[in-house]
């Protein structure tokens, strides 16, 4: 049986349970008192139907494949595939896509051999999964439909059970999170027995093509990388969006009239919405090379089309409206009574907003301004698009520079096995930037909380 | 109809003041006159317009997109409504106390040099320390706060924020101060003293304080107006408002037949 099918099985199950507990409950109400309504019966039996056996299912989905994988391999046709364990698992992929797909065409003619082995371990661990899944299903309904009775507290159990889904719900973004972090450490620290941690944060030389094999790390420095980034991202891109994304948000909270209001700020919201990439091929093929031209008209002949200055420029931009509605809300969250005590005072708008407002939403300005920063480091899609591949330290912006995230795309996309220095320091570079992003926002939120408590 | 109170020459003086929000009538012809020597409450149950009346005398309704003064305000004669009248010097004569304490996220020595600083009115620091000394000083605060004047003014107790806001106002030297409700978020001992601060300020600028706490009333006016439903529905001294009222509305209120 399908997974789908076996899913809506089970909750045909919870609906009938649902249905049969709420009759019973409400015959028993005909003659005595309930502690809860028949409706909370009702969700109790189908809870009791669905949970266990869908939390089945989630830990089979998980066991089954390994079974099957087992059983395959204890089989004597298995005898004779290759010991290593790159190309075994390459095989036993290919088997299992034809089990499951016989119309595939065969590449290794081991996995040809290997696949009706395949399906039939497939299908008996489906149909064990099947059997217990349904027995659980029916176990529970029939374990929670005994317990109905007018005084059995259904109300207090269904709540419990509520709140345990809504636990798991919150729990899935967190463990992915978890989990994501945990292989960017086990590939990092398989990249930095490869390469000294002190090469990689402290070298200056960054040249993944051409690695040396006998001192991977002299190749293998960042330090023009976080440069880069550092230089895109924080310095030229925070250029632009400080002040205009500032200065919208005082002119919409403070001076726009409430219609404007209402037409400038989705209209910023939209700019927020617009695809990275579009960003990218914009800085790409009109700031750049309008950048180049200027640069050359200035005296410097040979630069680049890819300088920092567009990329830093269009992130910038990109990241106006952020700035822009972290700052509005600052400025909102500043009592009103603030505002009026300076204008009592004979103050005017823009002296109120400069000496009153602008000090008081200060801390949440400076938390919007970090996760910006971190936004800008983070992104990737401009940097691909518009910024260098080569990695330089510059101070000037007409150079060229790169990015963490454009050097871990560059390094996922080309031709590398999966576990030589070159490709492993992507995963050490994505390390470094979870990191650093996870400290702005740690240190953003803490100032923002604190700013909160200021006024409560 | 209300004769404004008999007084000498009025500091503040308000004829036929209508104040709408948007379609909503707040204030509905009003007159009055507000004088120097003598300190004048505004009573009233809440909602009858007792702030917005307030307000009107220093234009912070200007500062509410939807409302809309008519009528004749004068301040020393001046049309302070007069298309060439200075909002930024009109507010630096009459200053404003609020109902909340709203002292500057500043330190308390910035929440005072505030005013004088926009308006200019001190050539060098020396005088700004005289300035703030002397406001703090006759806000009755100097003596809890000189030892620690850089503190944050958020951190003083409700009772000393609100002196302190009174000494904000005290130090660009005005001529009127409106306080609206100033004791309504503060302990009676805090209240005490803001009452009796009222009193020794009196005489040194005219007062006009709004309170929905009769007893204060009549504790610190000599002056009282009785608003109701957005009119002024009787004025005059104070002793006689609350023994022997004239107005069969005034008395109901006086007696506590309604809130
Ligand atoms: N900003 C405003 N916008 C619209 N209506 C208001 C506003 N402020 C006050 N009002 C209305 O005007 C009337 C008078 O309010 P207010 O002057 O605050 O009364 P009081 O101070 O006597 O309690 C009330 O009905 C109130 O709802
Ligand atoms: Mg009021």
């Amino acid at each position: 049986m399908s997974g789908s099918a076996l899913f809506f099985l089970v909750l045909g199950l919870a609906l009938i349970g649902w249905l049969t507990a709420r009759a019973r409950a409400v015959r028993l109400g005909g003659a005595t008192r309930l502690h809860s309504l028949p409706g909370q019966h009702g969700w109790y039996v189908a809870m009791w139907v669905a949970i266990p056996a869908f939390v089945f299912l989630a830990a089979w989905g998980w066991i089954s494949p390994q079974l099957v994988r087992e059983g395959v391999l204890a089989s004597p046709q298995a005898a004779s595939l290759p010991a290593f364990a790159f190309e075994r698992s390459a095989i036993l992929a290919e088997a299992r896509a034809i089990a499951r797909n016989p119309d595939l065409g065969a590449f290794n003619p081991q996995a040809e051999v290997l696949a009706p082995i395949y399906r039939t371990y497939l299908t008996r661990y489906a149909w064990i999964g099947t059997g217990i899944a349904l027995i659980l299903a029916l176990a529970g309904g029939l374990y929670a439909f005994s317990r109905i009775a007018a005084p059995f507290r259904a109300r207090g159990h269904v709540e419990r059970g509520v709140m345990l889904i809504l636990l798991v719900a919150s729990l899935i973004a967190i463990l992915t999170t978890l989990g994501i972090f945990g292989s960017l450490l086990v590939e990092s620290a398989r990249f930095f027995s490869i390469v000294p941690v002190a090469d990689f944060l402290l070298g200056t030389h960054w040249s993944p093509q051409g690695v040396g094999v006998a001192h991977p790390g002299r190749d293998l420095g960042a330090v023009p990388l976080f440069w880069g980034t550092f230089f895109i991202g924080a310095v030229i891109a925070m250029a632009v969006a400080i002040p205009f994304g500032l200065m919208s948000a005082v002119y919409l909270t403070q001076y726009a009239a409430p219609a404007v209001r209402r037409w400038v700020k989705p209209m910023l919201e939209i700019l927020a919405g617009v695809p990275t990439v579009v960003y990218g091929y914009f800085a790409a093929l009109t700031v750049g090379p309008a950048i180049r031209q200027f640069a050359v008209a200035l005296g410097m002949p040979y630069a680049s089309s890819e300088s920092a200055l567009a990329a830093g420029l269009v992130m910038g931009v990109m990241i106006i409206p952020f700035v822009s509605s972290m700052a509005d809300d600052a400025l909102a969250a500043v009592p009103a009574a603030m505002r009026d005590g300076s204008l009592a005072m004979g103050a005017t708008k823009s002296e109120t907003i400069a000496r009153v407002l602008m000090p008081a939403a200060l801390p949440g300005v400076v938390a919007g301004i970090l996760l910006a920063v971190s936004r800008a480091i983070g992104e990737t899609m401009i940097v691909v698009m518009a910024a260098s591949g080569a990695a330089t330290i510059s101070l000037n912006p007409f150079d060229s520079a790169t990015t963490v995230t454009k050097q871990i795309v560059d390094l996922l996309t080309g031709e590398a096995a999966f576990d030589s220095p070159k490709t492993l320091a992507a995963f050490a570079l994505g390390l470094t930037l979870f990191v650093i992003t996870f400290l702005l926002n740690i240190v953003a939120l803490r100032v923002v909380k604190k700013y909160r408590e200021a006024y409560e | 109809m209300h004769a404004p109170a008999p007084t000498a020459a009025p500091k503040i003086s308000a004829r036929h003041v209508s104040v709408h929000y948007g379609r909503k009538q707040a204030i509905d012809d009003v007159s009055i006159d507000v004088d120097m020597e003598n300190v004048t409450a505004f009573i009233g149950p809440s909602g009858c317009g007792k702030s917005t009346f307030l307000r009107t005398l220093n234009r912070m309704n200007d500062t509410i997109p939807t409302a809309r003064v008519a009528g004749d305000i004068r301040l020393d004669g001046e049309d302070i409504y007069a298309a060439d009248m200075d909002v930024v010097q009109l507010r630096a004569r009459v200053g404003m106390v609020f109902q909340k304490p709203n002292p500057f996220p500043k330190s308390i020595y910035e929440n005072v040099a505030y005013g004088p600083r926009i308006h200019g009115l001190a050539a060098n620091k020396a005088e700004l320390d005289h300035i703030v000394e002397r406001s703090l000083t006759r806000a009755g605060l100097w003596g809890e706060v000189k030892d620690r004047l850089s503190d944050s003014g958020t951190a003083l107790s409700g009772g000393q924020q609100q002196r302190l806001c009174i000494a904000r106002a005290i130090a660009v030297d005005p001529e009127v101060i409106l306080m609206d409700e100033p004791c309504s978020a503060l302990d009676p001992i805090a209240t005490a003293k803001i009452e009796e601060l009222v009193h020794e300020l009196r005489g040194k600028y005219a007062i006009v304080i709004v309170t929905h706490n009769m007893q204060q009333a009549a504790r610190v006016s000599q002056r009282t107006a009785f608003f109701h439903l957005g009119t002024l529905v009787e004025y005059g001294v104070t002793s006689q408002i609350f023994t022997n009222p004239r107005q069969e509305r005034t008395k109901d209120y006086i007696t506590g037949r309604y809130g």
